[in-house]
Parts: C-alpha cells; sequence; structure tokens
C-alpha cells in the first residue's frame, strides 16, 4: 500500500457524488442488464448533497479544498454543476465507455485510480444512492485505501492538531461517539445538516466553471477491473416478482366493502390482534 | 495483480466449499437477522450437498453457539477475544478475512444491520470479492452457483458472482428462521485468533444508547397500518395512527412519506427501509411500486385501501378495497369500534403501544 498522501494545512476533501435517475422506474438495457441512465432526467443522490454540504462546511471551518468527483456518462456534469454551485472548489468526471455497467466493486476501484492520484484528508460519501441503494461504495473505498471508516455520521469535528476526527455515528443501540486519525472516510445521515440551495447567479457561474474530464486511458490504472467486465457480480436473469394471489377485490358501496372485509378478518381470526397484545 | 481469491478456473473455483453465515451478536445476545440466514443456508446448502457453516465472533458468547446449532448449523467456527467484544469494523473485517482466506466458504451471507452494512462491503473489497446488497431470496443454479434475487428496477433481477466467496446482505426479516431443533449436533471449531488493538483505527470513545421511538418497532409488530402519498398531508396521515391506535398496530409509510417528514425513517417500510412480516398489513393510499412491495409481501394478510383500481398494490392485495380513503377509514374505524365493544376479552391499550403523537 502506497504511502497517504495528507496534506499539512486546511484539510483536502474528496467528496464522491453520483448522478441518479430522478424517476423510480427506469429501463433496463436487455443486453447488459444494467440500467439506462442515458437521456433519463436526473438529479445529484440527495445522501450526496448532504455529503458536498458537509464538505463544504468543514473547508469553511478549517480551511483547505473541495473537490467533488463522479463516474457516469458525460450527462452527469449536471451532477458536478450542480456542487459547484453549492461551493465546492473542484469537479472532476470520470468518463468512458469502458466504466459503464459497473458494480460497485468495479466503481470503487475506478474512484480509487483518480483518488490515488491526489491529496486527502477525509473522504466523503453518501449513505447510499436512491437508485441502487447498496450503500457498498464507501466501505469499498476506505478498503481500497486502507484507511478507517466512520459510516452514518450525524456529527464531525476535526482535531487539526492532532489529526484526527471526532464523529457521532448511528449505531444499531444508539449513537457511537468515535474518533480515527486522518485521512478517514465518512458517510452521511440526513441528520449531518440541512444542506444550502445555490442561488440562482452561484448556479449560473458554476456553469463557467471548469470541469475535468478523465478518460479511461488517462485515468490508467488496471483497465480490467473497470466497468461490466471489471464487475464480479453480473445481472443474470430479469423476471416479474411471482404474484401473491389476491382473495377478494371489494368495489363499489363502502360500507358493504368493508363489512365484507371486517368479515374476512374475523374469519381468520386477525382483526383482533389488539387483544394479543 | 490476481488478487488471493480471483478465482483462475474450474478447478480453483470448485475449492471453495460451503456455506457461510456470519452470526452477529451484540451484548452477548444473536441478531435475529443471522438465525434467519441460517434458515435460507440450510437449503442452500443442502441443494449444494455442502455444510452450513455459522461463524460466531465475540468475547465470552460460546454459549451462543448451541442456539445456531438447533437453528440449522452444521459447524460453528468460534472466534473469541475481548477485543471482539464489541464490534469495529477493522478487527471484525481482518478477523473474517483470515477465515475465509483459511477455509475458503463458497457462500458467505451477512445480515444487513447497521454494523453489517459496514462490514460486509469492506470484507468483500478486502477479499476482492462481488457483493450484493439486501438479497430477499436466494438459490443455487444448475452449476451451482449462487443466485442473488432481489428487485432492479419494476422487475427482480437474478444477479450471479464471479468470484468467491459469493458475498450477499440480506435485511431483517427477509427471511424466516427455522424452528429450532434442540437435538441437532454439530462441531463447534474454536479459532485462535490474533488480534491487537493497533489494528482498529477507529476507537469508541462513548456510547449513547438511545430508547426507543414512540412509533414502536415495525419489524416486530404483528399488526402494521402503512400510509403512502394518497394521504395527502401530514394532517391527514393521523387517520392512518387513529387506526393503528385502534387495532393496536404500529404505523409504517413508504419511502415519499418519510421523504415528506410525515414519519421518521425508522417506520419506513421497502427496500430503502425496513422488511416488515406481519400477519396483517394495511396499505393505506400506496400505489405498490415494488420498491415498496418487497418490505412487505411476505405479510401474512394485506389489505389495501387506494382509489385506483389499477395501482399495483391490488396485485398482491389478499382483500383490496377500491374507493376513496378518506370515506372508507372512518366506516372502517366505527366498524372497529363496535367489534371490540361487542367483543368480551378486550384489554387496555399496554404501555409499549405506539401513542399517537397528535
Amino acid at each position: 500500500m502506497e504511502r497517504k498522501k495528507v496534506s499539512s494545512q486546511g484539510l483536502k476533501i474528496i467528496v464522491c457524488i453520483k448522478q441518479v435517475p430522478a424517476v423510480p422506474d427506469v429501463r433496463i438495457d436487455p443486453v447488459t442488464n444494467t440500467l439506462i441512465r442515458e437521456g433519463v432526467p436526473s438529479i445529484l443522490n440527495p445522501w450526496d448533497v448532504i455529503g458536498v454540504e458537509e464538505g463544504i462546511r468543514l473547508r469553511e471551518r478549517y480551511g483547505g479544498e473541495v473537490t467533488v468527483i463522479t463516474m457516469g456518462p458525460l450527462q452527469a456534469k449536471e451532477a458536478v454543476i450542480g456542487a459547484l454551485a453549492m461551493g465546492a472548489d473542484r469537479g472532476i468526471i470520470l468518463s468512458d465507455l469502458t466504466f459503464a455497467g459497473a458494480d460497485t466493486i468495479a466503481t470503487a476501484h475506478t474512484l480509487l485510480a483518480q483518488i490515488k492520484k491526489m491529496w486527502y484528508d477525509i473522504i466523503i460519501c453518501g449513505k447510499l444512492s436512491i437508485d441502487s441503494e447498496t450503500g457498498h461504495l464507501g466501505p469499498h473505498l476506505a478498503e481500497l485505501l486502507d484507511i478507517p471508516q466512520i459510516c452514518y455520521v450525524k456529527k464531525v469535528d476535526v482535531d487539526m492538531i492532532e489529526r484526527k476526527v471526532i464523529a457521532q455515528k448511528e449505531a444499531d443501540d444508539g449513537i457511537e461517539v468515535v474518533e480515527a486519525p486522518l485521512p478517514v472516510l465518512i458517510t452521511t445521515t440526513n441528520s449531518l445538516n440541512e444542506p444550502r440551495l445555490p442561488t440562482l447567479r452561484e448556479a449560473v457561474n458554476a456553469r463557467r466553471k471548469k470541469i475535468e474530464v478523465v478518460t479511461a486511458s488517462e485515468l490508467g490504472g488496471d483497465l480490467s477491473k473497470y466497468g461490466l467486465k471489471g464487475s464480479p457480480t453480473f445481472v443474470d436473469k430479469l423476471f416479474r416478482p411471482p404474484a401473491r394471489r389476491p382473495e377478494m377485490l371489494l368495489q363499489g358501496d363502502p360500507k358493504e366493502a368493508v363489512e365484507i372485509l371486517v368479515q374476512a378478518l374475523l374469519n381468520r381470526n386477525i382483526v383482533n390482534v389488539r387483544s394479543r397484545e | 495483480m490476481v488478487s488471493k481469491t480471483e478465482i483462475g478456473g474450474a478447478e480453483e473455483s470448485a475449492s471453495y466449499k460451503g456455506v457461510w453465515v456470519f452470526a452477529e451478536q451484540k451484548d452477548g445476545n444473536l441478531r435475529g437477522v443471522g438465525l434467519e440466514l441460517l434458515g435460507v443456508g440450510r437449503r442452500l446448502a443442502d441443494r449444494l450437498g455442502e455444510e452450513l457453516v455459522a461463524v460466531l465472533l465475540g468475547c465470552g458468547i460460546e454459549e451462543l453457539a448451541k442456539d445456531l446449532v438447533a437453528y440449522g448449523a452444521d459447524k460453528i467456527i468460534l472466534a473469541e477475544h475481548e477485543l471482539l467484544g464489541r464490534y469495529t469494523t477493522e478487527t471484525y473485517m481482518n478477523v473474517l478475512a483470515e477465515l475465509v482466506y483459511k477455509y475458503k466458504p463458497s457462500v458467505l451471507l451477512m445480515g444487513g444491520t447497521l454494523n453489517g452494512r459496514e462490514l460486509a462491503p469492506r470484507l468483500a473489497a478486502r477479499l476482492s470479492t462481488g457483493i450484493t446488497a439486501d438479497c430477499t431470496d436466494f438459490d443455487i443454479d444448475k452449476d451451482g452457483h449462487l443466485l442473488q434475487i432481489k428487485p432492479f428496477s419494476k422487475l427482480m433481477a437474478k444477479i450471479k458472482c464471479r468470484t468467491k466467496p459469493q458475498m450477499a446482505t440480506a435485511k431483517p426479516n427477509a427471511f424466516k428462521r427455522l424452528k429450532p431443533d434442540w437435538s441437532r449436533k454439530a462441531t463447534v471449531i474454536r479459532e485462535e485468533v490474533k488480534v491487537s488493538p493497533n489494528e482498529t483505527r477507529t476507537r469508541v470513545i462513548e456510547v449513547v444508547k438511545t430508547t426507543n421511538s414512540i412509533y414502536g418497532n415495525v419489524e416486530e409488530a404483528d399488526a402494521i397500518v402503512a400510509g403512502g402519498r394518497g394521504l395527502g398531508s401530514k394532517e391527514n396521515f393521523k387517520l392512518i395512527h387513529d387506526l393503528a391506535d385502534l387495532l393496536g398496530a404500529t404505523v409504517a409509510g413508504t419511502r415519499s412519506v418519510v421523504d415528506r417528514g410525515w414519519l421518521p425513517a425508522s417506520q419506513q417500510v421497502g427496500q430503502s427501509g425496513k422488511m416488515v412480516t406481519p400477519r396483517l398489513y394495511i396499505a393505506v393510499g400506496i400505489s405498490g411500486a415494488t420498491y415498496h412491495t418487497v418490505g412487505m409481501q411476505k405479510s401474512e394478510v394485506i389489505v389495501a385501501i387506494n382509489k385506483d383500481v389499477k395501482a399495483p398494490i391490488f396485485q398482491i392485495a389478499t382483500y383490496g378495497i377500491v374507493g376513496d380513503l378518506f370515506e372508507i377509514l372512518p366506516i372502517f374505524m366505527d366498524r372497529l369500534k363496535k367489534e371490540y365493544q361487542e367483543g368480551v376479552d378486550i384489554e387496555q391499550p399496554s404501555e409499549q403501544k405506539p401513542s399517537n403523537p397528535y
């Protein structure tokens, strides 16, 4: 594992962001069985918006620089522009057909190749992306970079002298207060912050900022680990969910419908669950 | 660079054997999801003709092995160490990774608890293998590969993994545990693990335990009343609380309801929320997108009330009423009140029952 690149002044913050479809049901490519993202109305993943906001707040408190990175088709530039409008300093988009169809492991390897070239103290990932909802990327990336991770963070402070993070995180039985030395990767929760809305001027200005587009050959690294081919998991088959058999569909007079329903529930001994308490 | 677990060919792939379930414990108690995974793991192991192994990490928790055997494990791998007492991602991952390198399991299933969601993907990256989150079913194909089944947009996907171990997580309640058989026998393998405090760079300074919310635990509820966008507003959502109060049920909702702030995230049912399996699930004003139904379709009886006869929820509802929920709910509640007044054995609502926050 190579030497950690840690800056000595301020915080170098990287926020990994993802453009996600604005609609819940996206068409699926019949050949690759991956989601067709091109041409679909899209937004910046809401959990990543919280990540961008936290990155900017950390910079405002401790100084430094916020870079947002995304991997995706060129239209994902819109997500980067959104983050720049909020106040991120620098935007990078990893875009190449080679990266398409990646699962979470392949995505992590692609981002890793870029991040390894950069300085970083704190990497922020969204809790999960609302399209695939795995939440895998943060822990994958932390492991590949060999840095500590703190997931589901509700509050984060940095001790700039000892160069460590002190964070409150969600645990299964409450909240844990955890500390870890920089560099560290954190993932968001919705109680972390209330993201700002860029003004119209900020949104316009963000469009003038330069966005770095990185292709596979520019990125380098092990190309066999990227995209569909580099993904250990793949969708083998798609099928319609097996239907449960409905027993009754009641239409018409509400009073009659309710009466039939209550009788049916009584017959199944199920409406009196109350007395089981 | 070829990683340690990359499958070189059929021969090397075949050297991975056995179905493993990570049996998470907390404060010396087994998490239910581990027992549930043993249930489905049993079926997979039998299909493969291989062993079902439960992996148990902790400190002073040997007793728990008995439960794991009763719930279906053929073998227990037990690693005890002071530093495994409370969960930390890096230490747990290091220990599990060493065990995987040593025994080479073909399948590794883990519960999608908060800890599991930190641990499993990090472990997958360490092992250079693939992982599928929140599976709702598993199967074995004719070549002995694990089929990881989960919703994918409007459809369901069968996902395969080219590398081993084939890793997957499942949420609590996604699977049923077997009836415990206390006469079952199994081997317990004690693993001496080398763990040093320096391995974990994250240090827990303080734990603040929170008490349960007033809403009640949807994952353990026998009856649930869930509301969707069809309620229209937070004020109208009071109807859901009223019906739940009447039935002694727990309140739940869809993601859009939680996103709108009508309910806390703890009550969200579906792909990005909780999996629930109550005896009775009443879905009010819920259209029934796959992302929601995947979390509740294993309920014993589903009642749906929706004004749109074409709503997909009616395809899975045991009993559906097509109509205006604002008309139907008051009639339904009046009818239930009448039923309860006539009933002989009505107990007062218990202390634990979620109170109406309005």
